[in-house]
C-alpha cells in the first residue's frame, strides 16, 4: 500500500465529457460520472458503447487511437487528466488494466511486474519488492512462475499478472478494462474476489465491464453507456432490478430470478 | 589448416564489428518500428568526425567525442525529424521513408567533405600484427574482437537490467500497454538512436582500420551487410542480430580466403556472399534466426 494517505481523499470526476475519433466520430457525447475515493463504480454497456474510450480519456491513451477530448474535464483529486499523456495519469495514481489482458508476452513474470513500476521512475529496491510481495499475496501463482514468458500463462494467470503488473504502481483508483472477458466462470469468480480485496485495501475502482452481473456484485454505483451517453445510472443494487438492465445485460427474462453466474452481456 | 584458422578469426573480427552495426538496426527497429537507412551515414559521420579530429585530441579523444556527437546527432534526427506531431504507432513506414532522405543528405554533405581522400582515423594499432601459436593477426582485428566484446556485452547488460532496457522491450511488445505502465515511448525512443549511432561511430574505427586502406566516401555502405545480418537475426533479437553478424562475417572471410577455389562463382562473389547467406536462412526459418513470433498461449 502507499504509504502516504493524501490530504484530501483524491475523486476522479469526469465532466461533460466529448471524445471524437478521427476529428469525425464522435464515440462520447457529454458522459459525467465520478468515482469517490475506494469506490468501485462499474461502467456497463454494449460493444461500441465507449467504454473503452472513457478509459482511454483517463489514461491518456486516446492519441495512440487518433482520438481526441473535444470537450469537458477529466480531474483526480486536484490533478487535471484531461488532455496529458499516459505518465500523468500514471504519476497521480491512475493505472488501468487494459482491456484483453496486453501483458508483454516475450518478457518473464518477473519483468512484466517490474515494468509496471516503470512510470513511477527510480524507486528504493525496497519499495519494488514490496509491491512484488503484494501482488504474490494476491495471486500466489505467479511467484511459481517468475521466470516463465507471460505468454506461456493462461489466459486467467495473464490476467492476474495484467492486474499485479498495475498495482506494481500502487495505484489509488485502478481503470479495469472488461477483467471477465474469455475467462471461465471460476476465475471470474476469482478474478471478483481479488477487486473487492484491492478495494477493500483502499484503492478506488472503475470497472467496465460487460458482464453485468459480476460488475454488479462488485460495484456501489454503476453506468449504462449506450452509444455514447450515460443512459442509466444509480446505485448498483437499483441499477440491477430495472428491467431494462436485466433484459439487456443480466441476459435475464424480464421477471425470472437472476442467475448466479451471470451470462455475457447481450449486445 | 592455418588458412582456415586465419580465415576464421578474420570473420570473427569483421563479424564482431558488423554486430556492433546490426545491433545498431535492431535497437531502432525495436524502439521505433523503423528500418534506419540513414545508418550507413551516421557510421560515415562517426568515422569522419575521428579522423578530423584525432590530430588535436589524439585518437582516443577524438573516437570518444566522435561517439557522443554521432549518438546526438542520431538522437536529434529523431526527435527532430521523425517524431514529428502526434505520437502515431502507425507512422514507422513513413519514418523509414524519411530515413532514406536524411541518409542522402548526409552521405551527400560527408562524401563532399572527404573527396577522393583516404582519410586515417589515427588509430593506435596502425599495421602491426602478432602471433597467436600457429595464426598470424593484425593487432587492429585482435582490438575489434575485444573492444566489440565488451560493447556488446554492456549493450546486453543494458537490455536486462535497466528501466530503458525495459521499457525498451517492452514497447516492442506492446506501444499502448507500455503507454499505460507510464514508459515515456519518446524518450526511449531517442536514446535508443543515440546508442544505435553510438554504436556506429565505433564501428567505424574498427571498419577503416588495418588492413583497410581507411575512411572513403563508400565506406558507410559497409553498413549495408550488417542489414543482412540483423534481417538474419529477426531484426527484433539483439541476440540475432550478434549470431546473424557471425555468420556473415565467417561467410565474408571464408569466401574471400578460398577465392581461388571460388572462381566459378566468379570474382567479387564476397561481397555477394552475405545476401545469399541471407536468402538462403530465410528459405528456411521466414522468421530469422531468433526471430520467433513469440509462443502465445491465449
Amino acid at each position: 500500500m502507499p504509504a502516504s494517505p493524501p490530504a484530501e481523499e483524491p475523486a476522479l470526476h469526469v465532466e461533460e465529457l466529448d471524445v471524437t475519433y478521427g476529428r469525425a466520430l464522435s464515440a462520447l457525447r457529454s458522459v459525467s460520472l465520478t468515482v469517490p475515493h475506494g469506490g468501485v463504480v462499474a461502467l456497463l454497456g454494449a460493444n461500441g458503447a465507449g467504454k473503452s474510450t472513457l478509459l482511454r480519456a483517463v489514461s491518456g491513451t486516446l492519441r495512440l487511437h487518433r482520438g481526441a477530448i473535444t470537450g469537458g474535464r477529466i480531474r483526480y483529486g486536484d490533478t487535471a487528466l484531461d488532455g496529458r499523456d499516459p505518465v500523468a495519469a500514471v504519476r497521480a495514481g491512475v493505472v488501468q488494466v487494459p482491456e484483453g489482458r496486453r501483458v508483454f508476452a516475450g518478457l518473464t513474470v518477473d519483468e512484466n511486474l517490474r515494468s509496471g513500476g516503470l512510470g513511477l521512475g527510480r524507486r528504493s529496491p525496497a519499495l519494488v519488492r514490496a509491491g512484488r510481495e503484494r501482488v504474490f499475496a494476491f495471486f500466489p501463482r505467479l511467484a511459481e512462475r517468475t521466470h516463465q514468458a507471460a505468454g506461456l500463462l493462461s489466459g486467467g494467470e495473464q490476467q492476474m499478472l495484467a492486474i499485479g503488473r498495475a498495482l506494481m504502481a500502487a495505484p489509488r483508483l485502478l481503470l479495469l478494462d472488461e477483467p471477465s472477458l474469455g475467462l471461465a466462470p471460476l476465475m471470474v469468480h476469482r478474478i471478483a474476489e481479488v477487486v473487492r480485496e484491492i478495494n477493500a485495501q483502499g484503492t478506488a475502482v472503475l470497472l467496465v465491464e460487460q458482464n453485468a452481473g459480476m460488475a454488479l456484485s462488485l460495484a456501489d454505483h454503476a453506468h449504462v453507456l449506450e452509444v455514447g451517453e450515460v443512459r442509466l445510472s444509480g446505485p448498483a443494487g437499483e441499477l440491477a432490478r430495472t428491467d431494462a438492465v436485466r433484459r439487456l445485460y443480466l441476459g435475464e427474462e424480464t421477471g425470472t430470478d437472476r442467475p448466479s453466474d451471470a451470462g455475457q452481456g447481450v449486445a | 589448416m592455418t588458412g582456415l584458422l586465419d580465415n576464421l578469426l578474420n570473420g570473427l573480427a569483421l563479424g564482431s564489428v558488423y554486430a556492433l552495426v546490426a545491433l545498431g538496426f535492431v535497437v531502432i527497429f525495436k524502439a521505433s518500428g523503423v528500418l534506419n537507412f540513414a545508418h550507413g551515414s551516421l557510421l560515415l559521420l562517426g568515422g569522419y568526425l575521428t579522423a578530423v579530429w584525432h590530430d588535436d585530441l589524439g585518437f582516443a579523444g577524438a573516437l570518444a567525442l566522435a561517439v557522443l556527437v554521432t549518438a546526438a546527432v542520431a538522437g536529434a534526427l529523431d526527435r527532430l525529424l521523425l517524431q514529428r506531431g502526434e505520437p502515431d504507432p502507425h507512422a514507422a513506414h513513413v519514418q523509414t521513408i524519411v530515413t532514406i532522405g536524411i541518409d542522402i543528405v548526409l552521405v551527400t554533405d560527408l562524401a563532399r567533405r572527404i573527396g577522393g581522400d583516404l582519410l586515417s582515423l589515427g588509430d593506435p594499432w596502425g599495421d602491426s600484427v602478432r602471433d597467436l601459436g600457429p595464426v598470424t593477426v593484425a593487432d587492429s582485428r585482435l582490438a575489434a574482437v575485444v573492444v566489440s566484446a565488451v560493447v556488446i556485452g554492456a549493450v546486453f547488460a543494458l537490455f536486462r537490467f535497466t528501466a530503458w532496457g525495459l521499457s525498451l522491450r517492452a514497447a516492442a511488445e506492446d506501444v499502448e500497454a507500455a503507454a499505460l505502465m507510464g514508459v515515456r515511448l519518446s524518450r526511449v525512443r531517442a536514446l535508443a538512436w543515440c546508442l544505435a549511432g553510438a554504436l556506429a561511430a565505433l564501428a567505424a574505427v574498427f571498419l577503416v582500420a588495418f588492413p583497410a586502406p581507411g575512411l572513403e566516401r563508400t565506406t558507410g555502405q559497409i553498413a549495408l551487410k550488417a542489414f543482412p545480418a540483423a534481417i538474419l537475426g529477426g531484426m527484433t533479437s539483439p541476440a540475432g542480430a550478434l549470431a546473424g553478424s557471425m555468420l556473415i562475417g565467417l561467410t565474408e572471410a571464408l569466401v574471400a580466403g578460398y577465392q581461388s577455389e571460388l572462381h566459378v562463382l566468379g570474382e567479387g562473389f564476397g561481397d555477394v556472399a552475405p545476401y545469399a547467406v541471407m536468402v538462403l536462412v530465410l528459405l528456411v526459418r521466414p522468421t530469422g534466426l531468433f526471430g520467433t513470433k513469440g509462443a502465445a498461449r491465449v
